[in-house]
């Protein structure tokens, strides 16, 4: 599609002249978003990169330590916990917001009493700031006077410390996010089934197809596209969802809810150790990296039919 | 879909959309009932706005209001005029190297400010910004997401109403703004209410660069009233809670329709 502007113009010259000026117009156009945009991303990027391979000496002057912060790195239990934390993380929230999403969706879709009301319901926590919602779960989960506790009481157990307790606390990250979460990915879902069209799905119907069947070898397949969109960036959020544990755990207890963003500001702002924070970002970029290289390198190329 | 739903997967999305919606109900509950009922729910419970009253009472809450709404107009200010230009030039300009330009734009979508809060943070020093409200909201004017969806919308534009307004002898810029911004009105509401809802919701950044009353939003704010430590009732931090979500949810109540739409529209790209 030729979508600049043709002018037509006489000499080569004057066609030289005219593409100059025009290049010119453009990057005059571009310049402040540019210049902003290699301030707080581009240049941050490379720096967290070099800083990576220093330390700052006591008199402040930086000091060439070559892979000595990734040395020890590896040798830091507390960065593989965290890690393997972003992966339980992402694996306890992603395909079950995913699946209660497009369950949401279809049900929305419907001609049921009351889909405003359910779309209203299902879509409320996303636009909830992270830190309410943290206060308010947080309250859920408080020992013996929190919500849960009281369930649990009137079934006469006794009280647990959910939060405080190493084997359950990222389960309760895990459900709080996930009810923050569905009704976003719910959207996409919608927004994808609205264009479908109904045809294939009155064809199978008339065949005498169930509608178990229809769903998974129908409406599933078409959604794949969506599906996909979906969980990159779930992956991407998973990575910098960390506002909750600010207010509810601090990474706690014993590192067993922190997330490698959390680690990296807890390095950064209470240890003030620039130079590990740096070498910890680098393995976030490093993540996100990839990220996108299965998205635009891969997935982008398959997907053809959205 | 004229299918009939059956009545057991009825109830279950309706019990689910129940579910959903308990937390903030229990929210606004306790925020207006007497600290004493805060677990016990009844119906005889008084009704107090006492909790608010406290709330707002004992942390600047009109400041933080101020700050959060000063934050949001200005990042979104900022964010429609360079996105605006920017997307310009990539949508109808040919130029020497827009292709690798627009892959650094892109960058930005995948490696968002958020996570680079150690070089940021030191860039923010460097500039003598800390603890402003600009500081919070520089890192976000650039927004590649902002870029992207006006470039697409603005390709879409037809070559001749572009053409139409040149032969009147509009310039460039003259043609931007009667020709690209007019049509593109439906991106920027879009692109406008999720940047508010972002911004407005926003954390662990302003967290780190600010550090006074004068320039924390409120969900900041929220975090240090709220903090475990200072030992304040569940109900007024519940208050305190419903204070900060109140404006985006009566919003988002109010015009339902336009944000579940900007949703949509922003996702799908």
């Amino acid at each position: 599609m030729s979508s600049q502007i043709a002018i037509p113009v006489p000499k080569p010259q004057r066609a030289r002249a005219y593409a100059w000026r025009n290049s010119v117009n453009a990057w005059l156009l571009l310049l402040p978003a540019a210049v902003l945009l290699a301030m707080f991303t581009h240049y941050p990027i490379v720096a967290t990169i070099q800083h990576s391979f220093f330390i700052t000496r006591r008199s402040g002057e930086p000091l060439f330590v070559g892979f000595e912060n990734y040395r020890a790195m590896f040798e830091d239990s507390i960065f593989w916990q965290v890690l393997w934390n972003n992966f339980v993380f992402a694996a306890g929230t992603i395909p079950t917001s995913i699946a209660l999403a497009l369950l949401m969706a279809l049900w929305v879709n419907r001609n049921m009493r009351g889909r405003g009301f359910l779309r209203l319901a299902y879509f409320t926590p996303t636009i909830l700031p992270m830190i309410a919602v943290a206060n308010i779960w947080l309250f859920f989960y408080t020992p013996d006077y929190g919500l849960l506790d009281q369930l649990r009481g009137l079934a006469g157990l006794p009280g647990w410390n959910w939060l405080g307790d190493q084997r359950t606390v990222m389960g309760c990250m895990i459900v709080m996010v996930i009810w923050k979460e569905a009704g976003f990915f719910m959207i996409f879902y919608l927004a994808a089934l609205q264009q479908l069209s109904p045809d294939l799905e009155e064809a199978a119907a008339v065949e005498g197809a169930g509608r178990w069947y229809i769903f998974r070898r129908i409406t599933f397949p078409l959604l794949m596209p969506t599906t996909l969109f979906v969980a990159i960036n779930a992956v991407i959020n998973s990575f910098k969802l960390v506002d909750h544990l600010v207010i509810m755990t601090k990474g706690g207890p014993n590192n067993a809810s922190s997330l490698l963003l959390y680690y990296i500001y807890e390095v950064a702002f209470t240890f003030q150790d620039a130079a590990y924070a740096a070498t910890l970002t680098v393995v976030l970029l490093a993540l996100l990296a990839t990220v996108a290289l299965i998205k635009f390198g891969y997935l982008d190329r398959r997907i053809h039919y959205q | 879909m004229n299918r009939t739903t059956h009545p057991l997967e009825m109830i279950a999305a309706w019990l689910l959309a129940l579910l959903w919606l308990a937390p903030l109900a229990y929210a606004l509950w306790s925020s207006i009932h007497p600290a004493a009922y805060a677990t016990s729910f009844s119906l005889s419970a008084p009704l107090t706005l006492e909790n608010f009253a406290r709330a707002w009472n004992q942390a600047p809450f009109a400041r933080y209001y101020l700050n959060t709404v000063m934050l949001v107009t200005l990042i979104l200010a900022g964010q429609l005029v360079l996105c605006t230009l920017a997307a310009y030039a990539f949508a109808r300009f040919k130029f020497r190297g827009s292709g690798i330009a627009f892959a650094l734009v892109l960058l930005q979508l995948m490696i968002m400010p958020d996570v680079l809060i150690v070089e940021n943070y030191r860039m923010i020093g460097t500039l003598g910004l800390l603890d402003t409200i600009v500081a919070i909201g520089l890192p976000y004017m650039a927004s590649a997401f902002g870029i992207f969806l006006l470039r697409q919308t603005f390709k879409a534009v037809p070559v001749e109403l572009v053409e139409a307004a040149r032969v009147e002898g509009a310039n460039a810029l003259q043609v931007l703004w009667k020709v690209y911004v007019p049509l593109a009105r439906p991106t920027y509401v879009a692109f406008g209410l999720v940047s508010v809802s972002y911004h407005w919701n926003n954390f662990l950044w302003p967290l780190i660069v600010t550090n006074s009353v004068e320039s924390r939003p409120l969900t900041v704010g929220l975090a240090v009233f709220g903090a475990p430590e200072t030992g304040v009732d569940w109900s007024i931090i519940n208050a305190a809670t419903v204070m900060t979500m109140a404006p985006l949810l009566i919003a988002f109540l109010v015009f339902q329709r336009q944000f579940v739409q900007s949703f949509m529209r922003a996702g799908i790209r």
